[in-house]
């Protein structure tokens, strides 16, 4: 209920627009998710079996040295303290420096989050172009060969290891026929040959009006974002058919029908526009999965990116770097539940 | 990758690559070499601190040391490099080196003595991990400026007491050895951290190479120093790309867009060597992999027990199977290619003769703890180990960890018996011999947990002072058959059981010469590389 004036005690209060009390009310939520998951990951950081000051001073390092680091790095503090003063850090916009390549957490994930976006970006969108039209012919044509090979496409895409599918991608377009780049966002002429932008290479080429680093960049990441894209088309294909078959039995269809309406109408001006709700939460989340970073097919490709930049940490026992990358992959998935909400509005007024 | 995955893509891979044919292979160009390797353990690029293969690696190729190892022949030992010529006074503590006329730093400063002694005090006053390779000379923050002096074209250091001359200069070609350029370097000061936050991730060398960005995780690259004394190197520039994957460096090296792949597995190895332009070339590296039994156990610090554990070791089995080509059987602590390595191996497997040992000593009923880290090879050998000591009455309980678990019960002396690996720290016997067979004070209160011998417990008695004595002594051949005595007496009363010794396994373009990853006692180099 919003706020009225309230005259009690003789002071007056001035009600809030709704708008303002929203975006309180969201900021909050996102303060207290961010908090909640910092304090956990931090926490799971100490209690893991690794050890930061091994990995600083290396197995062989005195009990002096040892003690040095230790006490260096504030482990020998309470674990509160230890955290409300990384707390203060990450509030002043410093997530500390790794432990293992000396520089600034910021700096790094400023670096490796580009390029898990460009591919994510790209992943995202062939799931989307290829898997909304194929789940929504799956479920018109349901029986049908198309809903067959949906099926099978989706059966595939859940249960193909994705490394052996990435692989198999490499061999084949990279390996045997050449179509493509091999591993690494760039071949070798190309490296830092634009100025870096956004971290983007494809964006970065395209405002240097460098299309010879486009076309290569392009080479290079066509195939890992189409691999992703393929897991992001198994599921949101799936996802549409089942939402449109839902949409399709509904009577207000067959009224349509009845009407005379013609089938392009029926399907698309009624059925799916009914299910750009669900299929937001559907791509939001699929894309959020694509955005935290996928180590495997990272590796893989050589990809540097924040999937790969968090394991390596993790197993270097580099807790800024682990803590800094958590807070910007906690960071997107709350960004994209507010973005939808948002379409929510957008797109279906009961929302509003 | 879980092992299935590994299976499915193994599987896929060698039989995708044996019924086709790669596309038309690409060429890395002529004056550049490009190499696949796994970077991830960069940490700094200062040679005061760098102290991790990869970074060894950039930092040999960038900095000039006072002498050097010459890759195209490592045998040979050190040679001057950044000093022409060196004096030994007759005490045998000073020694006086004169620098090269005419050397310049890639900022276009000269190379003076001075640079030299700030290089090597500012590592002893940082005292960052490397930094006892320089101190165990003595030198310490408060007498560096003394010990470590310039006098215009000399550097002369004096160390706290005499030492073989081989040892000091072994200990010089090490990464901490590398000579930065003074002006450069405290420009970039900052709250009197001379320069090493600024040198952890830029260069001021006068090597072959300059570094021209290294992104971590991601690529090193290298531009040549067309002023490099020694010549400009014949590849212009050098690109190592961080590539993790074994399948993905196969990939590229047999395509022809890299040159050279250092981190192939076995499966791999075996694929490449029967590639179309693809040679497989191995190096020895100083990795040696050991069990130490802990001598505080009433049963392990028995002569005959040692002894036995020696013939429960299938050396050869391992070696032709899931060490294939990874590692070759080694039984001393000194690497093969060390000044003084020795070649011995009297241990074959041999139960029987274990079992005499065992009995000989009154033991039955053995039961052990072995702690092993979660390496993939490790828990295999752990598991050799296993099978062979059942088969002499021994029950062996492995306990797998992290390196945090393990190592620290190891250094706590708590474990029946540690399955390790050791990389030596520098170019010198005494690396080793000062770890494996050192111990003056084997007391718990000693806590010396950075000497090998004392995390196991073990008082080596004579072989401390043989140590001792080896580190002192002038005469090289003298020096060499004192560390053949140490081995052979160590092979016999030790608690340690060595047994492998590391190959690296490098796949290159066969156009690629030279190529050096250094082997046992130094990083990779790239300027003598040509193709």
């Amino acid at each position: 209920m919003a706020l009225t004036n309230d005259t009690n005690g003789g002071h007056l209060r001035v009600p809030l627009p709704a708008w303002l009390k929203t975006t309180f009310l969201t900021l909050g939520s996102i303060a207290v998710t961010l908090l909640g998951l910092l304090f956990i990951t931090f926490i799971i950081g100490r209690v893991m079996p690794i050890d930061p000051v091994l990995a600083i001073v290396g197995e062989r390092a005195s009990q002096e040295t040892y003690d040095a680091v230790y006490h260096q790095l504030g482990l020998d503090k309470p674990l509160l303290v230890q955290f409300l003063y990384y707390l203060w850090d990450v509030l002043h916009l410093d997530f500390g420096t790794s432990l293992l390549n000396a520089r600034p957490v910021s700096e790094d994930i400023a670096r490796v989050f580009p390029a898990t976006m460009e591919l994510a970006t790209l992943g995202i969108i062939i799931g989307v172009v290829l898997g909304v039209p194929l789940g929504v012919l799956a479920a018109v044509r349901k029986g049908s060969w198309i809903d067959q090979v949906a099926r099978v496409l989706a059966l595939v895409g859940y249960s193909m290891p994705i490394f052996w599918l990435g692989l198999m991608g490499l061999l084949v377009f990279y390996g045997i026929l050449g179509w493509v780049g091999g591993p690494g966002r760039v071949g070798i002429f190309y490296i830092d040959v634009v100025p870096q932008v956004t971290g983007m290479i494809l964006i970065d080429a395209a405002i240097d009006g460098n299309w010879d680093v486009f076309k290569d960049a392009f080479s290079h990441i066509i195939l890992p974002a189409s691999l992703l894209g393929y897991y992001s088309l198994a599921y949101i294909s799936r996802m549409t058919r089942s939402f449109m078959l839902e949409q399709l039995s509904a009577e207000y269809i067959t009224t349509a029908r009845v009407k005379g309406m013609s089938e392009w109408n029926v399907v698309w001006k009624h059925a799916f526009k009914n299910i750009r709700v669900q299929l937001i939460t559907v791509i939001a989340l699929s894309y959020a999965g694509l955005l935290e970073g996928s180590v495997l097919t990272e590796i893989i490709f050589s990809w540097p990116g924040i999937g790969s930049y968090i394991t390596t940490a993790l197993l270097s026992a580099d807790m800024n770097a682990v803590l800094g990358g958590t807070v910007v992959v906690g960071l997107i998935f709350i960004l994209l539940n507010i973005f939808s909400d948002l379409l929510y509005k957008v797109f279906d007024p009961r929302a509003k | 990758m879980n092992a299935f995955n590994k299976l499915l893509s193994g599987a896929a891979m060698g039989l995708a690559l044996s019924v086709t044919s790669m596309a038309a292979y690409a060429e890395t160009p002529a004056n550049m070499l490009v190499i696949a390797h796994r970077i991830d353990d960069v940490t700094t690029v200062d040679p005061a601190e760098s102290f991790e293969f990869a970074g060894s690696d950039i930092s040999r190729n960038v900095y000039g040391r006072l002498v050097n190892l010459d890759p195209n022949d490592l045998a040979a030992g050190y040679q001057p490099d950044l000093a022409e010529s060196w004096d030994v006074s007759e005490d045998g503590k000073t020694i006086t080196f004169t620098m090269r006329e005419g050397v310049k730093f890639h900022s276009g400063n000269p190379v003076r003595a001075e640079d030299a002694a700030f290089s090597l005090q500012r590592a002893v006053i940082l005292n960052k991990t490397p930094a006892f390779i320089l101190t165990q000379f003595g030198f310490t923050a408060e007498n560096a400026a003394e010990t470590i002096k310039a006098d215009g074209n000399k550097l002369i250091i004096t160390t706290d007491k005499k030492y073989a001359t081989s040892f000091v200069l072994n200990c010089l070609t090490a990464t901490i050895g590398g000579i930065v350029d003074k002006e450069t370097v405290m420009a970039n000061e900052v709250d009197g951290d001379m320069g090493n936050t600024w040198l952890k991730t830029n260069s001021a060398g006068s090597g072959p190479y300059v570094l021209s960005s290294w992104k971590p995780n991601e690529a090193v690259t290298l531009t040549s120093n067309p002023d490099y004394y020694g010549g400009a190197p014949s590849m212009e520039r050098v690109i190592v790309r961080h590539v993790l994957e074994s399948a993905s460096q196969r990939l590229l090296l047999e395509r022809g867009d890299i040159d050279i792949a250092r981190n192939l597995n076995p499966e791999d190895i075996a694929g490449a060597m029967g590639a179309e332009g693809v040679k497989v070339v191995d190096e020895l590296k100083g990795r040696l992999m050991y069990l130490a039994l802990n001598q505080k156990h009433p049963v392990l610090s028995k002569p005959e027990v040692r002894q036995a554990f020696k013939y429960l070791i299938d050396y050869e089995g391992m070696r032709d199977s899931f060490l294939k080509g990874q590692y070759t059987i080694h039984q001393n602590f000194l690497p093969a290619t060390y000044l003084g390595a020795s070649d011995e191996t009297p241990f074959t497997y041999d139960i029987e003769k274990a079992k005499e040992l065992l009995a000989a000593a009154g033991v039955e009923g053995l039961e052990i703890e072995i702690g092993v880290r979660e390496a993939q090879e490790r828990m295999e050998i752990g598991q050799s180990f296993q099978n062979a000591a059942a088969q002499a009455g021994i029950k062996v309980n492995i306990t797998v960890g992290t390196a945090k678990q393990i190592l620290a019960r190891y250094r706590a002396r708590e474990l029946d018996v540690y399955l390790g690996a050791w990389g030596p720290d520098y170019p010198d016997p005494q690396t080793n011999a000062g770890t494996f067979a050192y111990n003056p004070d084997n007391s718990d209160a000693a806590n010396a947990t950075g000497l090998l011998a004392w995390r196991t417990g073990w008082d080596p008695e004579d072989l401390t002072d043989k140590v001792a004595a080896a580190v002192t002594e002038g005469d090289k051949d003298m020096r060499i058959k004192m560390y053949h005595e140490i081995q052979s007496e160590f092979r016999d009363k030790s608690p340690f059981v060595v047994m492998f010794q590391q190959i690296e396994q490098s796949a290159m373009r066969d156009n690629v010469m030279n190529f050096s990853t250094g082997q046992a006692v130094t990083s990779a180099a790239y300027w003598q590389v040509t193709k």
